[in-house]
């Protein structure tokens, strides 16, 4: 996109060298949109002051007087609207950035099988893409739905061992007492890889570095390690588990995860995996044979090859179109509505019922949408950047 | 007794030309790959073992110990030991595949599902030439609404609100495709036109509409969009719903063909003009065809998601194949057999969804060969 944008002339140029025919043209076009918009708008208003409703973003800070389904964050019936955007602005990003691992995990490992030698590993992987790539994902989140809805009631519940049971009130498994340090360490965690991983492109860049591999990596693991571990002394050292226990009639202890939450997973997180899986493939594809042959003839193991060689020369091409899935995960997860997943449109859509502010709501509800998908696609352009070969 | 050659040249010369050592077969082949080596052997087994652990507990559920029949009702599937339980579909076949479209006028539904396959694997063999076979499709379509809708020909007339089924979704589909396209082609091409507000304006709408979900659109469009229009201006909601899956269609079919404008050299663009060709002639016979053909692969991924993006429909409180099949297990009496009846519509989807596929993989060969042969 930038490519031709550059290589074309500036707006005001191309708006000159068109002549006062294309200029009196497009002004025309312009007011054509502008008035249909207005229209559009005026048409609204009278609408919805003929139902007696009032406009204008004061709403936010009354109190919703309705409550949805569980999710990750939640609000109840006497939080402001404001308090329920956020809660579900938050429970959109939780699902969504567990899918996205999810996924992506799932993804490179189907689509690294579907090269394999083996047939059987190979068939597996290909008929996972088939199956999952070519059916609706609504269709599999309410797949998903319907299954855990129909699993025994928490009395016969399915026992999966190490303590994760799965019943008709969805997955219920050990979690830390603390859950707010778990939520912390694990940000940091991720920080803190982001940061290592600029700090080492640096230090590689370094000529008169005089470092080995092996304190390099001791280095980045110390980086990365370290503040998670600081994090977690400062805040105590917590290290309670709360294990599910059956009482009388629910699980005590532990940490449940609602049907609505583990449908809406799945459905995001194995759809995406077929597709992260082609996408995997083709990086792996891409890269030439002649690559892998001589890092054999220098004597690198198959698993050296894959890391140092293969990997690096792959994510340059896969790195783009991943960007691309995890988009559409994120906006997919707005199917959320359809299994009761309290997420930004499902709120959105009840709030609108609830307050009558429908050009409000939507304004809030697209823009957040728009948002979020920038702001992925320019955390995808700076990693790309960051893979690319550099330029001399 | 003969005399030994004087040389392995000559050796050569006077023996007769050996046949190629014969190639193994597919069973030795296999078994080579199997077993390659002691490590390949131990993934190879472990592998079959834990497949096996999975297929036959499904085998035994979907095939051995499922009911298949049950006139009497839904205590047949009820029984211990019980697998699946098809029955429902013997049941709701007529509510999933036709929604609430009156019983007597279903035969319309499956003509046109039954002319739409015909057409599809008719079009898919490619002797047809493209212009009867888009002329057909557009017979089709236009055919399809007529017979769903009567009112003509003596039919009787059927609301679109009774509409459902996989009429419906084929009839969603068509319009999209049939809709977006041109409205496709004449966003790439504003956002690629010297005129600049024009460009930003397309560019604009190109990327609003990929920025937020599709739900957000149907929603604008179904819901949302009577506010907005004057009282007296009345569109139904099935059209307005269409509308959105058009735009939404639209909005990402325009990138891939903006992608195969791109591909195209300015040359061609520049000798049509010099052969003194207007706009609209150089875009109809020097442009477009080869900037579709390059976009083609690209285009069709769009196809097939529009097709996987016909449930959204169910959403909005429509009947297409799985909105009618929501409908059609809520039956009490079945209502612990829901997993089975989504799984026959899974089987559905897949059987429509990795046809279109297949299709876009052929059509994406022959343009590679084409490409080839043209020396590029």
């Amino acid at each position: 996109m930038s490519n031709t944008a550059s290589t074309r002339p500036g707006f005001l140029v191309r708006l000159r060298e068109g002549g006062p025919r294309a200029i009196l043209m497009q002004l025309a076009l312009v007011a054509a949109v502008v008035g249909a918009l207005v229209y559009l708008v005026v048409n609204a208003r009278a609408a919805l002051q003929a139902q007696g409703m009032t406009s204008g973003f004061g709403f936010l800070t009354q109190a919703t007087s309705f409550s949805m389904g569980e999710g990750y964050f939640n609000f109840t019936p006497s939080d402001s609207y404001l308090r329920a955007f956020a809660a579900a602005i938050g429970n959109t990003i939780v699902i969504s950035a567990v899918s996205i691992l999810t996924a992506s995990a799932l993804g490179a490992l189907i689509g690294v099988a579907a090269l394999a030698r083996n047939p059987i590993l190979r068939g597996v992987a290909q008929s996972y893409v088939y199956l999952f790539r070519n059916t609706p994902q609504l269709l599999q989140i309410i797949f998903w739905y319907s299954f855990f809805a129909l699993l025994p009631p928490v009395r016969d519940a399915w026992s999966l061992g190490f303590g994760i049971f799965a019943s008709n009130r969805g997955l219920t498994l050990p979690a830390p007492e603390n859950g707010s340090v778990l939520t912390l360490m694990l940000i940091v965690l991720v920080a803190a890889f982001g940061v290592s991983t600029l700090v080492m492109r640096k230090l590689r860049e370094r000529v008169d570095l005089a470092m080995s591999p092996r304190s390099l990596g001791l280095l980045r693991a110390a980086m990365v390690l370290g503040p998670v571990l600081i994090v977690w002394l400062a805040a105590g050292a917590p290290r309670g588990w709360s294990v599910p226990e059956l009482g009388r009639f629910n699980y005590t202890g532990g940490a449940t995860l609602a049907p609505e939450f583990m449908a809406l997973y799945f459905g995001l997180s194995f759809y995406i995996a077929a597709f992260i899986a082609e996408i995997v493939r083709g990086g792996v594809q891409s890269v030439d044979a002649g690559q892998i042959e001589a890092a054999r003839t220098v004597g690198l193991s198959e698993g050296q090859i894959m890391v140092r060689v293969v990997a690096p020369q792959a994510l340059r091409i896969i790195i783009p179109p991943l960007a691309a899935q995890y988009i559409s995960l994120l906006k997919n997860s707005s199917l959320g509505v359809a299994v009761g997943y309290p997420e930004l449109f499902s709120v959105a859509n009840t709030s609108l019922t609830y307050s009558g502010r429908t050009i409000e709501v939507l304004v809030l509800m697209a823009g957040t949408y728009l948002l979020i998908s920038l702001c992925v696609g320019l955390g995808a352009a700076f990693i790309n950047r960051l893979t690319q070969y550099p330029s001399r | 007794m003969t005399t030994m050659p004087l040389s392995r040249a000559m050796a050569a010369e006077n023996a007769a030309a050996r046949p190629a050592p014969p190639a193994p077969s597919r069973f030795v082949r296999t078994r080579q790959q199997l077993f390659a080596s002691p490590g390949a052997g131990v993934v190879t087994v472990v592998a079959a073992l834990a497949l096996a652990a999975i297929l036959w507990p499904a085998i035994r559920w979907a095939l051995l110990d499922a009911v298949w029949y049950a006139p009497e009702g839904a205590a047949a599937c009820a029984q211990p030991g019980a697998g699946a339980c098809w029955a429902v579909i013997a049941e709701k076949y007529a509510v999933i595949l036709f929604g609430n479209y009156p019983y007597d006028e279903q035969w319309r539904g499956m003509l046109i599902v039954g002319v739409w396959i015909f057409w599809a694997l008719l079009s898919a063999l490619r002797f047809v030439p493209v212009r009867i076979r888009l002329a057909g499709w557009a017979l089709i379509f236009v055919g399809s609404i007529l017979l769903m809708g009567g009112g003509v020909f003596g039919l009787t007339p059927v609301g679109t609100d009774k509409w459902g089924g996989l009429p419906l979704t084929f009839l969603i589909f068509g319009g999209t495709v049939a809709g977006g396209l041109p409205l496709a082609v004449a966003l790439a091409l504003g956002r690629r036109s010297r005129l600049p507000i024009l460009a930003a304006l397309c560019t604009g709408i190109i990327e609003f509409t990929r920025g937020v979900p599709l739900l957000v659109v149907l929603f604008f469009a179904a819901l949302i969009l009577p506010l907005f229009l004057p009282p007296e201006l009345n569109v139904n909601k099935l059209v307005r719903a269409e509308i959105g899956m058009i735009v939404f269609f639209a909005a990402y079919a325009a990138e891939a063909i903006r992608g195969g404008l791109q591909s195209l050299p300015n040359g061609q663009d520049e000798a049509a003009k010099a052969l003194g060709l207007s706009y609209v002639l150089r875009l109809r016979k020097v442009i477009l065809p080869q900037a579709i053909a390059a976009a083609l692969p690209s285009l069709f991924n769009d196809i097939v998601r529009a097709f996987k993006n016909t449930t959204f429909f169910s959403i909005l409180g429509l009947f297409d194949v799985l909105g009618a099949t929501k409908i059609a297990l809520q039956d009490p009496e079945w209502i612990r057999y829901t997993t089975e009846g989504y799984l026959f519509i899974f089987a559905l989807y897949f059987v429509f969804g990795s046809g279109l596929s297949l299709y876009g993989r052929a059509l994406e060969r022959a343009h590679l060969t084409r490409l080839r042969k043209a020396g590029k």
